[in-house]
């Protein structure tokens, strides 16, 4: 009897169920229609994504992360640079060779007391109006506004009572900027500044047009119509977190040689698999590599580009009173106990990144040609017999016994993940300490350097501008940034020297004796400069890649037939 | 039936306020904040942010009890990070995208549980028990985030293979968006259900009222709808609850991956960045959704089986 009812009830059973089956299709097919509509509500259409439309002049980018913030006088991350790097301009702008070009400004002087910049007639506003000296002044006293609460107010403390008003001592109305009249800007400094052009070209120098801005109700480029564009492009469509449309702007000065009719940024992700898939599936005119998608790049054949991207990246001794790490020889171990070169090469192994030197990066400009052939960097020794000889010498003077553990503080992206094991093996292996891992996340990590909560910490440091001095006053006792609190009157007195001089020479020379003491009392250890790695479409032409200023920058790229 | 909603509504408003509680504790106890930034700010840039951000003010009782007011009203704040969003806005433009995204996936993982629990009963210890099962083992112990790098690969050779774009690699704005995506999101859930369903059929295939049916002579069809599917489905109903949830919100990694617009990634990043009112907003939202869920579902179990009472 089993046997029987069983295979039938099977029988019967399957059928139901397949009865089942074309009810759930059927009712699964009406809901795919419902839900189409809901997505097309929420996103934007990414299917007619192409990475390169010849006809159309347009291009199919990734923007990696949401821009958090386009109010440029509070953007401070390089996703929002990038983008407001394609939509307003400030006085002066980079060009596609990454040198200073003229942007608002047509001509301007640079004194030592102050700087006159003369603005072009035709620099317009996306509505036609044109781009006047008021609108620089409106955008930098706000900027300082404490009302504004700006991070990045403190790059405008070059200008006269700059500070002052940041620190709302001083009203927002005497700061050291007027316009002479519309088209002429005149700016009185605080002390001398010899990069003030390298300066406005960082995106807190941008212009804001008061109305504009007032009209907003304080949602100052929050969306792509609360903002005024006075760039290449206008940001014609944001859909937040999911897509951006970028269009040629027909009142910018410089139309004629802006190529592209439209930027299409039709997927915001920070996944490289995605991007190299997007890629692949010619979506995207480029994507961006790292360790795991390489070998994928490679097997393809594609021609693989590479660049520095300004960042340094080093291990910072803790100096405050009582460390270990007060000790030179301690310093002086670790130093040669470590090789850069074995770091990058057998452990990053990313091609782009470059072994660290020195705190100055390569690409640096010096008095007439690049700043470390002028002043290169003492060479590191890679020694881990001479490393004992100092550790036991540290260990003498400061009277121990043993070594008690000491943490090594570092961030948790797969590169730190690899370096800190890296470290902590080498340290094992060549000189027997006992380094414990604190691995935190990036505010974390801050917070810990900032209460001195390590020993030896993985830290690193972006340009903000391109001059010596966005990596020479770091280690100066007063800079905020000095998380190690290294204090050394003699480095302090070479920062003054490159602050008040104007004199090319004087301070190249002050940078290397920066460079020179830094080695010498082993303050840093350079691990690496960061390098970056991508594919890009071939008949994308003339996207600028670069290590200071809005990057990656398509404004000035045109297409040609690759065939 | 009202007493026992009124009931568990107020017992998930508790609940809630419980998660609130415990995320603002525990949020506020981790080292750094949201104003901590890649370039140190001055004493007076700190003091400009802290005012603008009402950090200045103690954590107890002031900024807890300026919090709970302001979430009693339903305001959740501006965001950290994208200083220029409300948390509302942020849950109300992105969650409709996850939303949408979990709905589907939730219906592939219930459908196919159910379908392959049935299918494997029926077939116990024969070769589609065996297959599906072994198939149920790998869903149930791969991460999401192979599946869906492996479910991208494949579009990616499915579109080579074509010629043509015959499913978007990524992105979102059309059905077409969120096949393989939903379907990579209710993977595991749907493994998980096909296990359930499996054993709840074939405790009740040895049930006395199965037996019973047979012996009175019911047609196997009812047999098998009314009387085994019904009742295994019970214990399926029950975890959907849960599941729902953990699918909408557990998107990080497949919205990630396939540069979705979903409210899952926020979920996650607003913890990395330490944004204080994303990670409330987003946890309370998600905790008082969870909780919702898990009240439907008791209450849909009142119809199916009216065995349950609700009291």
């Amino acid at each position: 009897m089993a046997e029987n009812s069983a295979a039938s009830l099977n029988r019967a059973a399957l059928l139901q169920l397949g009865l089942l089956i074309a009810a759930s299709v059927a009712a699964l097919f009406l809901l795919m229609v419902l839900l189409n509509w809901a997505a097309s509500a929420t996103g934007s259409d990414a299917s007619a994504a192409k990475a390169v439309d010849l006809e159309a002049r347009s291009i199919s980018v990734i923007v990696q992360n949401e821009p958090p913030q386009l109010n440029s006088m509070k953007a401070t991350d390089t996703d929002s640079g990038q983008v407001l790097g394609h939509i307003m301009e400030g006085l002066l702008r980079y060009d596609i060779n990454n040198q200073l070009a003229p942007g608002v400004a047509e001509r301007w002087d640079i004194r030592e007391n102050g700087a006159t910049f003369w603005l072009r007639e035709d620099a317009k506003w996306s509505d036609g109006e044109p781009v006047t000296a008021h609108d620089f002044v409106f955008a930098w006293r706000t900027a300082l506004d404490p009302a504004t609460a700006s991070i990045y107010a403190f790059i405008l403390y070059p200008v006269k009572n700059g500070e002052a008003i940041n620190r709302g001592e001083a009203a927002p109305e005497t700061l050291g900027v007027r316009a002479a009249s519309d088209r002429r800007l005149e700016i009185e400094f605080e002390q001398p500044v010899a990069y003030f052009d390298k300066l406005v070209a960082f995106n807190v120098y941008y212009p804001v047009r008061e109305d504009f801005y007032r009209s907003t109700n304080g949602r100052y480029g929050a969306d792509a119509d609360e903002m005024l564009y006075n760039g290449a492009f206008v940001l014609s469509e944001w859909v937040h977190n999911a897509s951006m449309r970028f269009e040629k702007n027909p009142h910018y000065w410089d139309r004629d040689s802006i190529y592209l009719n439209s930027i299409h940024v039709p997927f915001i992700t920070n996944s490289k698999h995605t991007a190299v898939n997007l890629f692949k599936d010619g979506r995207v005119a480029m994507a961006e590599l790292d360790a795991e998608t390489l070998p994928d790049a490679l097997q393809q054949q594609w021609h693989i580009k590479r660049f520095v991207d300004g960042s340094v990246f080093y291990l910072e001794f803790n100096h405050r009173p009582g460390r270990v790490s007060t000790n030179l020889n301690f310093r002086r171990a670790i130093e040669m106990a470590l090789d850069p070169k074995e770091l990058v090469f057998r452990v990053i192994k990313v091609p782009g990144y470059l072994p660290g030197e020195t705190l100055f990066p390569i690409w640096l400009m010096g008095e007439k040609t690049l700043f470390r052939q002028e002043y290169p960097p003492a060479q590191r020794i890679y020694n881990p017999e001479r490393a004992r000889e100092h550790l036991e010498q540290a260990r003498v003077e400061l009277g121990l016994n043993a070594w008690p553990p000491l943490v090594l503080l570092s961030g948790d992206t797969p590169i730190s993940v690899k370096q800190s094991e890296h470290i902590q093996a080498k340290l094992r292996e060549n000189l027997g300490l006992d380094m414990r891992l604190d691995r935190q996340i990036f505010k974390q990590r801050l917070e810990k350097m900032k209460n001195g909560e390590f020993d030896i910490v993985m830290a690193g440091w972006g340009p903000d501008f391109d001059d010596p001095m966005t990596f020479g006053d770091l280690f100066a006792s007063w800079n905020l940034q000095n998380r190690g609190r290294y204090n050394n009157p003699k480095l302090d007195a070479q920062v003054r020297i490159a602050q008040a001089s104007l004199e090319p020479a004087v301070r190249m020379r002050a940078f290397g004796e920066i460079q020179r003491i830094l080695k010498e009392d082993a303050v840093i250890l350079p691990d690496y400069e960061r390098g970056k790695v991508f594919v890009q479409d071939p008949r994308m032409i003339d996207m600028a890649r670069r290590a200071v200023g809005p990057d990656p920058d398509y404004s000035r790229v045109r297409l040609v037939d690759a065939n | 039936m009202w007493a026992y909603t009124g009931k568990r509504l107020l017992q998930g408003v508790l609940t809630v306020w419980f998660i609130a509680t415990a995320t603002f504790i525990a949020m506020h106890n981790v080292p750094g904040d949201p104003l901590m930034n890649d370039k140190a700010v001055s004493t007076a840039i700190r003091a400009n942010l802290e005012a603008k951000y009402g950090l200045d003010r103690a954590v107890f009782p002031d900024q807890y009890l300026i919090y709970l007011g302001n979430m009693v009203r339903g305001d959740f704040g501006i965001s950290f990070t994208q200083q220029n969003r409300l948390v509302n806005d942020i849950i109300r433009e992105h969650f409709p995208v996850s939303a949408t995204l979990g709905i589907l996936a939730v219906l592939f993982a219930a459908l196919g549980g159910i379908l392959w629990g049935a299918l494997t009963a029926l077939y116990r210890n024969r070769l589609p028990d065996i297959v599906i099962m072994f198939l149920v083992i790998l869903g149930i112990s791969v991460p999401s985030f192979v599946f869906a790098a492996l479910g991208q690969l494949g579009l990616v050779q499915l579109n080579g293979l074509f010629g043509r774009q015959v499913l978007p690699v990524a992105g979102w704005g059309s059905v077409g968006h969120m096949l393989v995506p939903s379907l990579v999101l209710g993977l595991s859930t749907m493994a998980f259900l096909t296990r359930l369903m499996r054993s709840s059929m074939l405790e009740i295939v040895n049930a006395d009222f199965i037996r019973t049916a047979n012996a009175k002579g019911l047609p196997p069809t009812r047999i098998f709808l009314k009387h085994q599917l019904r009742n295994a489905i019970l214990p399926v109903i029950t975890v959907l609850g849960p599941a729902i949830a953990a699918i909408t919100t557990g998107g990080f990694v497949v919205e990630l991956v396939f540069a979705i617009p979903g409210l899952g990634r926020y979920f996650v990043e607003a913890v990395q960045q330490l944004d204080y009112t994303v990670i409330m907003g987003t946890t309370v939202f998600y905790g008082a959704f969870l909780v919702l869920m898990v009240i439907v579902v008791d209450l849909i179990y009142g119809f199916i089986d009216p065995r349950v009472r609700l009291e």
